[in-house]
């Protein structure tokens, strides 16, 4: 049988995460993830121009130049630092390998993402410039 | 977060596994491409690929499958994020069925409109 308890319960305001700069910093590491899915659409936008033939995507890198646009993806290029940097700050927490019985040190595992982070840019990097 | 009764198996662990594959995906892969496409080739900070070459590219089997996964997780990162955005920060959890429902409904109809995208390129 449950019984109902009114327990007293402090409200929370709606924009509690305005309140201090620690809270807004989490909100918008939180709110990266609406620039991850826009740059998913727009890549897919991007392939999907190419595979039409040259003048769609000479259309598609018009449309890109646009200031509007450009200016979208420069506060999207913030976010994304914003998501990567403070995801691989969270990956020593997250992962916590041992080597021989002994636990690799957590500057290890950040230095890891890090270089995972470069060569994997430079790969793609090859990839779209070569 | 999830109410369901004790016997039922929850679906939350796979949603927080895809979140954290999404997550590095996202944090590894998309950083770099969003710099060249979105802000170096349209400002004119470097040459933008021909359009062969990018064409060669994206129709190498390699290329779509690795699109396709990161566009997959990528998506359900942010299905997962925004829920608990929306829950946590505006204080909708009351609404968390509606919620959850849209998100990652909105999460497979992007990743289904991801497969269709590099398999007809």
């Amino acid at each position: 049988m449950t019984t109902s308890i009114h327990a007293y319960r402090q409200p929370i305001s709606r924009f509690w995460w305005a309140k201090r700069r620690s809270y807004l910093l989490f909100m918008l590491r939180e709110i990266s993830c609406a620039f991850v899915a826009w740059f998913v659409v727009y890549l897919l936008l991007l392939v999907h121009a190419t595979s039409a033939g040259p003048d769609s995507y000479a259309r598609f890198l018009e449309w890109s130049a646009n200031p509007l646009v450009v200016a979208v993806n420069a506060v999207a290029l913030i976010f994304l630092l914003l998501h990567a940097v403070t995801w691989f700050g969270l990956a020593p927490r997250a992962i916590v390998p041992h080597i021989r019985g002994r636990r690799v040190p957590a500057r290890a595992v950040l230095a890891g993402h890090y270089a995972a982070w470069l060569v994997v840019s430079a790969v793609l990097a090859w990839v779209v410039l070569s | 977060m999830s109410t369901s009764a004790p016997h039922r198996r929850s679906s939350e662990p796979f949603l927080w596994l895809l979140f954290s594959a999404g997550g590095m995906a996202a944090a590894l892969v998309l950083p770099v491409l969003l710099f060249l496409f979105g802000v170096a080739f349209p400002l004119g900070i470097l040459d933008a690929p021909d359009h062969a070459h990018l064409l060669a590219v994206v129709q190498n089997p390699l290329t779509k499958l690795v699109l396709f996964g990161v566009s997959v997780l990528a998506l359900f990162h942010w299905a997962h994020r925004f829920r608990f955005t929306l829950e946590h920060g505006l204080q909708l959890g009351r609404f968390d069925r509606v919620i959850a429902l849209c998100c990652y409904g909105t999460a497979v109809l992007g990743s289904a409109a991801a497969g269709w995208v590099l398999l007809t390129a």
